[in-house]
């Protein structure tokens, strides 16, 4: 039985699209602190305000992250959510679950929480939503002990890895995403465990360029698969395709009418260098003009595949707007082998370099991206230990404003003012 | 054993990390992995990917909330089991992923989905609205300027079709994060619905030295707002701060970092459309989202005005651009004095920047278009 009216709530159990409501509900069948839920938010909706508390610091001893403290402002309304702490646990890499994984969590989330959770959160983590105080510290024990799992990061530290589900299940994936996050949320467990950084940091791994993870808006650190060779293709697949007998986009358009395929309007005239053409009925493609959009690739997916030469690129910074605006992650290694092979320790090396000078000049919750904005791209290209490329701009500066050193300038800067005014009178 | 609180450091495991993802994969993805040739969506929610072999998996997406319940959950694990070999997946925009390694057994796991009410609409891929990533909004955040939950449920409803279908240009991401902390990053979707504050904070002398550092709280302004002040509480003077309300923009970095600057507020608080972000390299660079409607109202439990205006701009995007074209691209090969105009939405000056790097988005050309707004 509902232990709150929720009229407003109640509006939202209607329509096409899975009710959330609907599921708080059910839930509260089992969990009745559901029904809390229900009611406190049925509050917010009324005053049109949070009724959640500023913060609260807790978690397990030994960790500086992974438990997100929160508490109610109407308690004694709502006494099953006066604490509803967020849990994170580390997703396993792409996301993948057995059932058998999944239920002993469920069971677990039952035993110590609300029975609510988010899947995902937006870092990646499963998040576990709402529990007591008193119930983290044996709820982390059954979660190591009985289920071999761990939580996430949260706070200034490294947070969770997220990967796009890579060679796994897509043909386009330059390299092993799902291994690499893996591999790296390994080795770094301590990062993601104890903040020690000025602020969060987040790794994210796209297998192509079309970066289905969003790397480049959401990560500080984006390796990106892409490829160093030809595009590879297969005539005939290409003929099937304009002859209509395969689907273009891999049939992504099937539902409205865009009349036949025109390979010269939907691939030719659309690609970004210009840099195809048809030639004797074969699809031409001067892959030294290639900046490997992925355009073409997507649209013809059985005739055209990413080169064989496969790694990934890296870019730094991005992050949402606060404070200064929002930042993409700008291109800082155009290429790198991304293998498994040699335990990434290529793609290691550029990570720690990062983090040694971001950790001595990075100011209180500057991310990367704000500390590269502060001290220029120029300096943060020279601490990389980087040769720098027109591939890091988009143009050249257009202000003349150069930061000569005394070093390159013959003579030094140190002139005397009395030998000049002996030539120069004032 | 279990937990003995008492001793809470014995037998302690820490640092184990995430299960291996190989323990989690389907039969036909652990055997494929890394062969696999090529991918085509058969029809909405339906993906086939072919491997070197010629083996298939067949993968039928579903549409979640994100915020969803253990029973929930376990009722996707009886699914899986009942079709999936007990495997399933999620995605990073809260669809969950049923896969099987034949076609055959795409129709009776489509039928088992159909026969459970609305609880998992097929649909989310190709050219169309795929589910909505999104922030927590009043079910859990302290900052937040707007639900989440409520918003999304109120957008797919109307959108519904359009995450079943795929006649659209191309895919359209719609993200909403319900403050400016953007932990939802909607500054790279298609369609952004954002939770904005329009009140500076209001200021707890009585609480503010015991609960925050000041010179945190005053650096924590970007511009310079928030500056050491004294005030008198229950007869004494107390060490404070003071915001100057004409510089404020209304970002609550303060509150972040001081509970004593509470800025949310009922009448206030409301919610920014952006428009024409996205991630993908494909063809072009990726983009930020820009503003375009500055304020909607908060209206629970179903949002009226942000959904029509979700709809409009949906709408209008797929009546008028070019196959494979995002929302961004369109509005920038019409130009965006087009866009506001095609749209029907005012353009007022809080659509123009005056914040850090504005001045890259000024026009500095006479090549414009004539449009209804030059009288």
């Amino acid at each position: 039985m509902a232990k709150h009216d929720t009229p407003m709530l109640d509006e939202l159990e209607k329509g096409p699209w899975p009710s959330f409501v609907t599921d708080i509900k059910r839930q509260a069948e089992t969990k009745p602190e559901c029904w809390d839920i229900l009611g406190q938010l049925e509050l917010s909706f009324r005053d049109k305000i949070t009724h959640w508390k500023h913060g609260g610091i807790v978690g397990v001893f030994g960790y500086g992250g992974g438990i997100v403290g929160r508490y109610s402002d109407v308690p004694k309304q709502f006494p099953g959510v006066e604490h509803f702490h967020t849990i994170r646990i580390n997703q396993p890499a792409s996301k993948y679950y057995s059932t058998e994984n999944l239920r002993k969590i469920c069971a677990l989330w039952e035993k110590y929480g609300s029975g609510m959770t988010n899947m995902h959160g937006s870092t990646g983590d499963m998040i576990m939503l709402g529990c007591r105080t008193e119930a983290l510290e044996p709820f982390f024990y059954e979660l190591t002990h009985d289920i071999g799992q761990d939580l996430g990061g949260s706070g200034s530290n490294l947070r969770t890895p997220a990967n796009c589900l890579g060679q796994s299940r897509c043909e386009w994936s330059c390299y092993d995403t799902e291994e690499a996050c893996h591999h790296l949320t390994m080795h770094y467990q301590d990062e993601i465990h104890r903040p020690a950084f000025p602020y969060k940091f987040k790794f994210k791994f796209s297998g192509c360029p079309n970066d289905c993870v969003a790397a480049i808006a959401r990560s500080d650190f984006a390796v990106i698969g892409t490829w160093r060779d030809d595009i590879r293709m297969d005539q005939a697949a290409v003929k099937e395709y304009i002859a209509g007998n395969y689907p273009s986009n891999g049939g992504a358009h099937a539902d409205r009418d865009w009349g036949k395929f025109d390979i010269k309007k939907e691939v030719i005239d659309l690609c970004p260098t210009n840099c195809m053409w048809m030639e004797g009925g074969e699809l031409k493609i001067d892959n030294s003009e290639c900046t490997r959009c992925m355009h073409c690739i997507n649209v013809m997916p059985r005739a055209l595949r990413p080169g064989a030469h496969q790694g990934a690129t890296i870019c730094v910074g991005a992050k949402a707007p606060i404070l200064d605006g929002a930042q993409f992650a700008t291109m800082i290694i155009p290429f790198i082998e991304v293998s498994a092979d040699n335990e990434f320790e290529n793609v290691i090396e550029v990570i720690e370099n990062i983090w040694d000078w971001w950790m001595e000049v990075g100011k209180n919750r500057e991310r990367v991206g704000e500390t590269m904005q502060r001290v220029g791209l120029p300096t943060f290209i020279k601490v990389m230990g980087l040769e720098p490329l027109p591939q890091h701009v988009r143009e050249p500066r257009s202000n003349p404003y150069v930061f000569w050193n005394e070093e390159e300038v013959p003579g030094g800067f140190d002139r005397n003012v009395d030998e000049f005014r002996a030539r120069h009178a004032a | 054993m279990g937990y003995d609180p008492a001793n809470p450091m014995v037998d302690r495991i820490t640092d184990i990390g995430p299960p291996h993802y190989s323990k989690f994969h389907p039969p036909v993805i652990a055997a494929n992995k890394g062969k696999w040739l090529y991918h085509e969506l058969t029809k909405a929610g339906v993906l086939m990917h072919k491997a070197e072999n010629g083996d298939e998996c067949w993968t039928v997406r579903v549409g979640a909330a994100r915020l969803i319940s253990i029973e929930l959950i376990r009722e996707m694990c009886d699914i899986a089991d009942a079709h999936c070999d007990g495997f399933l997946r999620f995605t990073t925009r809260n669809n969950v992923e049923f896969m099987v390694d034949s076609e055959a057994k795409v129709q009776p796991l489509l039928d088992d989905l159909a026969s459970r009410g609305n609880k998992f609409p097929v649909g989310g891929t190709g050219a169309g609205v795929t589910n909505i990533v999104h922030t927590q909004g009043w079910v859990h955040c302290h900052t937040p300027a707007t639900d989440a939950s409520g918003v999304v449920k109120a957008v797919m409803d109307e959108l519904f079709e359009y995450f079943t279908s795929m006649k659209l240009p191309a895919q359209v991401r719609i993200a909403l994060a319900c403050c400016l902390n953007m932990c939802g990053a909607v500054h790279a979707s298609d369609i952004a619905i954002l939770g904005v504050h329009r009140k500076p904070p209001m200021i707890d002398h009585g609480r503010i030295t015991g609960v925050c550092e000041l010179p945190l709280a005053i650096s924590a302004c970007p511009l310079g707002a928030v500056k050491p002040a004294k005030a008198t509480v229950n007869g004494e003077e107390v060490k404070t701060v003071a915001v100057n309300a004409d510089r404020c923009m209304f970002c609550g970095n303060c509150y972040t970092m001081c509970p004593a600057m509470p800025l949310a507020d009922p009448e206030g608080d409301g919610i920014a459309i952006l428009v024409g972000g996205k991630v993908s390299n494909s063809r072009s660079a990726p983009k930020f989202s820009k503003l375009v409607i500055p304020f909607l109202p908060n209206t629970p439990p179903r949002w009226p005005e942000t959904v029509e205006a979700v709809k409009n701009i949906l709408v209008t995007y797929a009546n008028n651009a070019n196959k494979y074209e995002r929302l961004g691209e369109w509005a920038e090969r019409i130009g965006w004095e087009k866009f506001f105009e095609k749209c029907n939405i005012p353009f007022t000056i809080k659509s123009i920047d005056d914040y850090r790097l504005a001045y890259d988005t000024w026009r500095t050309t006479t090549q414009f278009k004539y449009t209804s707004h030059i009288k």
